[in-house]
């Protein structure tokens, strides 16, 4: 396991990069003398040592809606945007990088950073990882899933404190489903990849494509090197249909969903995973301040900012935003506060943004964007809700399956 | 009309006579409002230009400026333009008479708005990705110092004295209040969600400051630099998320502000002395900057998303009529 607390906290001029931790784990004493008084609020990024999202060549490929890159840039670029407004109530954010070695180090170094005192976590963490975490803190810690989309983290699985700042792949689906309605392309030929992950994007799509009466045809399609097999990855082959208006392709992976887009059999747009992909950030968004903020992220991380820097960004904020509005409040209190929507955050996509009751996920604005810019934002013009119109991505009050409270 | 204002204007710019009498006969012949040879100066963000018009909202000329121009205010005796240019770091000096732009101050990364000193030989800066207000000394083209404030710095105001400039912070919800003399933040004022831009009561002792994302003004006094009051907008049919204000202005008597308020697609205006909303009037799309007809009789307001700028009677609260204003228009700056 290893440790690499970044400091840079209030008055700190230099951010180590390094922590020498010893065999036992963390060393937690904070490095820097801070500003007397100041109240320093840790918090770790707990992601894993080895992980193929972060592989060299797999962040070459840069598939759309896939991480950039490591997600400490964006941590710490929360704790600069906050260091001034927290410093006024003699606070201060500091950030921890938690690499594990492996997921069977989760549960000891969870409560290591417990005994520490560092009880706000963002888990950029797979999925089983993160239910594993929620399941071991109980509300001992208030964590945030920063990397992973799948619903049932804010369904079945959900945990009372465990919030979700990266946006649900029902979000992104409702998105992509009222951007079609809106444009009345109405008919979208599916091609859908072998395996879970697809077979939850797909899922998450019916859901929305039923919401928004688009109809679906689905075409299953699948990578494979027998020969028999060929047709099943030849785009030409499976878009050969006559009626549809849009090809949506679901491929968790990305490599398949990029060879889609101009080889269809008929000229069609393509969306999904390629083309016009629902994304929480991107690079090339020009309101709200979003070229402040991706610059600024340009300049720490020397990469373009992808969907999970913004959600790791708005954690961090979510934190500062927390603990400046009750600064004595228990980690229960902060999630009843969260939970609350009386804390809200600014994410630079136009409204304040605010955490759902009833299942700790982030409301947002999400993103249609294809590599070169933002086509749209949903939810769409026209699309109402009798309280709050970015209730309309996702589930909602009435349809969640989350019966977690804090 | 007063025709001595008339002859000193035509003297300097000979080439507008015809745009301006024109515009003046066409404003007698229509109607009995007062008229007022004003000039009308937009900046648009995406056609590095500025454009300009009569006071009755007819397109004039349009003067060449540097990239994605956005504040703008004049000098003393307003023969010249400052023009902030926050993609290609300048500000920008336009000569009114000749309508070109003369020479550029080059500024830091992402400079937005900016206040002038009371001798008009500084501009104080709000550098965007700095977080820092620097401060320019306009003859010798020189960063003079720099003061490190929250994340992305937008509102400046400088203070009568000049001994004190107040920054909004929209990262960190404050407003600095940062000493000139000093050369470094006295105070902050913790506002609403935002904050973005100031106006100042003609008597000095009370500071406006939009909040764009907590739907207010913040109202400050200047002796004690606490928030003393706040206005709330509230629009029948429209959600807290969808007011958004962030221009702000206060007439010469102080009895009145004026507050653009963004995606409501609203301008408020409020009485100063019982802080409530008067009325509201429907301009364009995101609402944004904001200026007054000399004699306050209308209003302009800029608005981005519409490209266009709406004309607001003041006395009615009505608008009367909406121009094309180029691509993205930000600010309108107005001048006998």
């Amino acid at each position: 396991m290893t440790l690499r607390p970044v400091l840079c906290g209030l008055g700190a001029v230099l951010c180590l990069s390094h922590w020498p931790v010893g065999a036992q784990g963390v060393k937690a004493q904070p490095p820097v003398a801070a500003a007397k008084g100041v109240k320093t609020v840790r918090v770790a990024l707990v992601s894993l040592q080895s992980d193929d999202r972060y592989g060299n060549r797999r962040l070459e490929r840069a598939y759309p809606g896939h991480p950039g890159g490591r997600l400490l840039p964006a941590a710490e670029m929360a704790v600069a945007d906050t260091e001034v407004a927290l410093a006024e109530d003699k606070l201060a954010l500091q950030i921890l990088d938690v690499r594990l070695g492996g997921v069977d180090d989760l549960a000891s170094t969870l409560q290591r950073l417990r005994g520490e005192g560092v009880v706000h976590w963002l888990l950029d963490l797979p999925v089983a990882a993160q239910v594993a975490a929620a399941q071991a803190a109980g509300p001992s810690a208030l964590m945030f899933n920063v990397s992973a989309s799948h619903d049932s983290l804010r369904g079945q699985q959900c945990a009372a404190h465990l919030f979700h700042t990266v946006p649900s792949q029902a979000m992104l689906a409702d998105a992509l489903g009222q951007f079609l309605a809106a444009r009345s392309w109405r008919q979208a030929l599916v091609l859908q990849g072998p395996g879970e992950a697809n077979a939850l994007l797909g899922d998450a799509w019916g859901r929305a494509a039923k919401r928004y009466g688009i109809q679906s045809q689905l075409k299953p399609y699948k990578l494979s090197g027998d020969p028999r097999e060929r047709d099943l990855s030849n785009p030409r082959l499976l878009t050969s249909e006559r009626q549809h208006d849009v090809v949506a392709v679901w491929d968790a992976d990305g490599e398949f969903a990029r060879t889609v887009p101009y080889a269809t059999q008929l000229p069609r747009p393509v969306v999904g995973s390629n083309g016009l992909v629902p994304l929480a950030w991107h690079p090339q968004w020009e309101r709200h301040g979003g070229p402040q903020v991706t610059r600024r992220f340009r300049k720490a991380a020397e990469r373009p900012m992808t969907g999970q820097d913004w959600a790791t960004w708005m954690a961090v904020r979510s934190v500062a935003a927390v603990v400046q509005a009750q600064p004595q409040a228990s980690v229960v209190e902060q999630a009843r506060l969260l939970r609350s929507g009386q804390v809200s955050v600014d994410g630079a996509k136009g409204p304040a943004l605010s955490f759902r009751a009833w299942d700790g996920q982030l409301r947002q604005p999400v993103f249609l964007a294809h590599a070169d810019g933002v086509v749209a934002t949903a939810p769409m013009d026209g699309v109402l809700h009798p309280t709050e119109v970015l209730d309309t991505l996702g589930h909602d009050l009435a349809e969640s399956t989350c019966r977690q409270k804090p | 009309m007063n025709t001595s204002i008339l002859n000193r204007f035509t003297a300097r710019q000979p080439a507008v006579l015809s745009q301006l009498t024109c515009a003046l006969g066409l404003a007698l012949a229509a109607t009995a409002v007062q008229v007022h040879a004003a000039n009308v100066y937009v900046s648009n963000e995406k056609d590095n230009k500025i454009v300009v018009f009569d006071a009755q909202g007819k397109q004039t000329s349009t003067i060449d400026v540097c990239k994605r121009p956005r504040h703008l205010m004049f000098n003393a005796d307003k023969s010249r333009i400052y023009v902030c240019c926050g993609d290609s770091n300048e500000l920008g000096v336009v000569d009114r008479a000749a309508g070109k732009l003369l020479e550029t101050v080059p500024l830091g990364d992402s400079p937005e708005i900016f206040d002038l000193s009371p001798d008009g030989k500084l501009a104080y800066v709000s550098i965007e990705d700095e977080s820092v207000l620097a401060a320019y000394d306009l003859a010798t083209k020189k960063e003079v110092f720099r003061v490190k404030t929250g994340g992305e710095p937008e509102g400046v105001l400088v203070s009568r004295d000049g001994k004190t400039a107040y920054v909004t912070s929209e990262e960190a919800n404050v407003v600095h209040v940062i000493d000139l003399v000093a050369k470094k933040v006295s105070k902050n004022i913790k506002v609403g969600k935002r904050p973005r831009r100031f106006a100042l009561t003609p008597d000095g002792s009370e500071l406006w400051i939009s909040n764009e994302l907590s739907a207010d003004v913040s109202i400050v006094d200047t002796n004690t630099h606490a928030v003393k009051a706040t206005v709330k907008f509230d629009i029948k049919g429209m959600r807290k998320a969808d007011i958004t204000p962030v221009g702000v202005l206060l007439t010469k008597d102080g009895k009145t502000a004026w507050v653009t308020l963004g995606k409501a697609n609203h301008v408020a205006e409020v009485d100063v002395a019982s802080r409530q909303v008067r009325r509201t009037v429907l301009a364009g799309k995101r609402a944004w900057g904001l200026a007054l007809s000399p004699d306050e009789t209308t209003l302009y307001v800029t608005n981005g998303l519409s490209d266009d700028m709406t004309l607001v009677d003041t006395r009615e609260g009505k608008a009367i009529r909406t121009v094309a204003a180029g691509r993205v228009p930000h600010t309108p700056l107005v001048a006998q």
